[in-house]
């Protein structure tokens, strides 16, 4: 019997989300290593004519086989159990041996009520595969500092993707995929942990930060709630968002909605701009995605600095308003 | 009234350097301590609000070693009233086995007249992050389930729970009983008071054996990531090296006025 590798993809109003393609790229390794294996790629909720355009013709330079479209009137809100129903239903009509899902919040949460209906093991932020069959995965534990061997003898198993495991990329050959209406029955109890509305608060003002280029990290260094107006000033000059380590959050000197971490924001900047951070490993692993980065630390031993790659050794309230001096002369 | 069950996990602390046992199975904390996971210190929070509010008990109840009645009595110590501990290996226990064996003491308490409305765990343990206790939980109990929630409140028979969303804080309105897994950020945790750990001494904690035979946690070992050689290129030190910082970001493109 051929087998199909599944992908859970997730959309933004207009197209297919940069982790999806990930995810998609991530998956098409599995395919290749497994002998005849289908591409499959499910599409879940409202999705209009524009988005399913853009997402299919995305989809197809993916080199995906068969895409699973899952309209219903129940899938107009958001829940973790109706998505779930979706793509219990998908892996069935494509008899999927892997499962996956990009690690984001919702990729998470959905693939763990996948993982539980078909009593499966779920393996979560997985970086690599190592044997094909059965199913050897290296994932993050830790926060990222220690990566799992994992096994998955279940079938399905039921993956979902680390962020900036891959690279996303095209595949060799796009495909013109075969569409299929996914055909679900939705049940009561799978619409009560529905979004019943979406407020807009400081609590989830985040997504300056996760798109930010360019992000200004802030840590105990900073010294007090009053020790943040020259990083403010270089976060204003530069166009960018200030981040913050947990003990910063933790000594309510700012809001946790600019908390950097394995509990916070996982941001991914051209540059980070670390000052007066040590470099836990809790923080570590929010900025690790960070293209380039710069410590401005006392510490030349410190974890940030040594993994950095740029560094200035110093008070960061000596150098801070130093760089915002020069920038405003060279901007004129 | 509302009863709410909190589970935690003791956790090796992630702020020092790690380091793995011989056999590479497990993480060797010993020089660095453990701690509970940020999420679960605001789980352990918000059960005691609720009891709180509502007139209920608040248990707090962990799957693992003896060694665990530290965590187990910090959250006796900040205010929950009754304590479970699940004896078992911890590093024996993946994420379906640890859901099996709370939801069997959960139903045998259920027996025996104690139930639990609210039961609260963290989203994702700060070391394993397998992201699925709750939810299993809550499939191994029937009950409906949300993960990533900040906040709850009771509002009768129903929690009105927030939690971060891809537009914004999504809202929730779920019936009574269920599974929510907290998320650190709209709840700050409390730290214990002498007063607060004397009382915590005198409540008895609940030591019952695993009722599972565990399925495994599919470890075959742990790996640290190759070190990277630091490539730090020092640009000088002090406010004299602003020109070199400034520079760098307008090589990288970062300014382009």
């Amino acid at each position: 019997m051929s087998s199909a590798v599944l992908v859970l993809v997730e959309t933004d109003a207009h197209r297919v989300t940069e982790t999806s393609l990930e995810t998609l790229t991530f998956a098409r390794d599995l395919v290749k290593r497994r002998d005849g294996a289908q591409s499959h790629a499910l599409l879940v909720g409202p999705v209009d004519a524009d988005l399913r355009a853009t997402a299919l013709s995305q989809l197809a330079d993916q080199g995906v086989d068969v895409v699973h479209v899952a309209q219903h009137d129940g899938l107009s809100a958001y829940s973790a159990a109706s998505w779930a129903t979706a793509v219990v239903a998908a892996a069935a009509a494509s008899s999927a041996a892997v499962v996956l899902a990009p690690g984001t919040p919702r990729g998470s949460e959905i693939m763990a009520h996948v993982a539980a209906r078909l009593d499966t093991a779920m393996a979560a932020n997985v970086v690599a595969v190592g044997e094909v069959d059965p199913l050897v995965v290296s994932r993050q534990v830790m926060g990222g500092a220690v990566l799992e061997l994992m096994r998955l003898t279940g079938r399905p198993a039921v993956l979902t993707v680390a962020g900036h495991a891959v690279e996303p990329a095209s595949a060799d050959h796009s495909t013109q995929p075969e569409v299929n209406e996914l055909q679900m029955d939705l049940l009561e109890t799978d619409l009560l942990g529905r979004v019943v509305r979406v407020e807009a608060s400081e609590l989830d003002d985040t997504a300056a930060l996760t798109g930010a280029r360019v992000v200004i990290g802030a840590g105990r260094g900073a010294g007090s709630a009053n020790g943040f107006d020259g990083l403010l000033e270089l976060t204003r000059l530069l166009g960018g968002a200030l981040g913050v380590s947990r003990v910063v959050t933790g000594l309510g000197w700012r809001p946790h909605h600019e908390q950097v971490g394995q509990t916070g924001t996982r941001i991914t900047p051209d540059i980070y701009i670390a000052c007066g951070i040590s470099g836990a490993i809790q923080h570590w692993a929010g900025c690790q995605g960070a293209k380039t980065i710069l410590a401005i630390n006392t510490d030349r031993d410190a974890p940030m600095v040594t993994r950095a790659h740029y560094a200035v050794i110093g008070d960061l309230h000596e150098i801070v308003p130093a760089v915002n001096e020069e920038l405003q002369r060279r901007m004129g | 009234m509302v009863n709410v069950m909190v589970c935690i996990k003791r956790v090796p602390e992630t702020s020092g350097q790690i380091l793995l046992s011989d056999d590479a199975q497990s993480i060797d904390a010993r020089h660095v301590g453990y701690t509970l996971s940020s999420h679960e210190e605001c789980a352990v929070e918000l059960a005691i609000q609720i009891a709180k509010a509502t007139d209920g008990e608040s248990t707090v109840l962990t799957v693992g070693s003896q060694d665990a009645v530290e965590q187990v009595r910090n959250a006796l110590a900040v205010g929950c009233s009754a304590a479970v501990l699940v004896e078992a290996d911890p590093a024996a226990y993946g994420p379906a086995d640890v859901a099996q064996a709370i939801a069997q003491v959960v139903r045998a308490r259920e027996a025996a007249g104690t139930s639990y409305d609210v039961i609260l765990v963290g989203n994702d343990a700060a070391d394993t992050g397998d992201f699925q206790v709750g939810v299993r939980l809550a499939y191994a109990l029937g009950r409906p389930v949300l993960t990533g929630i900040s906040t709850v409140e009771m509002s009768g028979d129903t929690a009105i729970a927030k939690g971060k969303g891809p537009e914004g804080t999504e809202v929730f309105e779920i019936p009574l009983p269920v599974v929510i897994a907290i998320q650190e950020g709209g709840i700050e945790p409390r730290y214990p008071s002498i007063p607060g750990r004397m009382k915590a001494k005198r409540i008895p904690i609940d030591t019952v054996s695993s009722p599972i035979e565990p399925a495994g946690t599919g470890r075959v070992r742990l790996e640290l990531p190759p070190a990277q050689p630091s490539v730090v290129e020092v640009l000088g030190e002090g406010p004299e090296a602003a020109p070199a910082v400034v520079e760098l970001l307008y090589r990288l493109g970062v300014v382009t006025k």
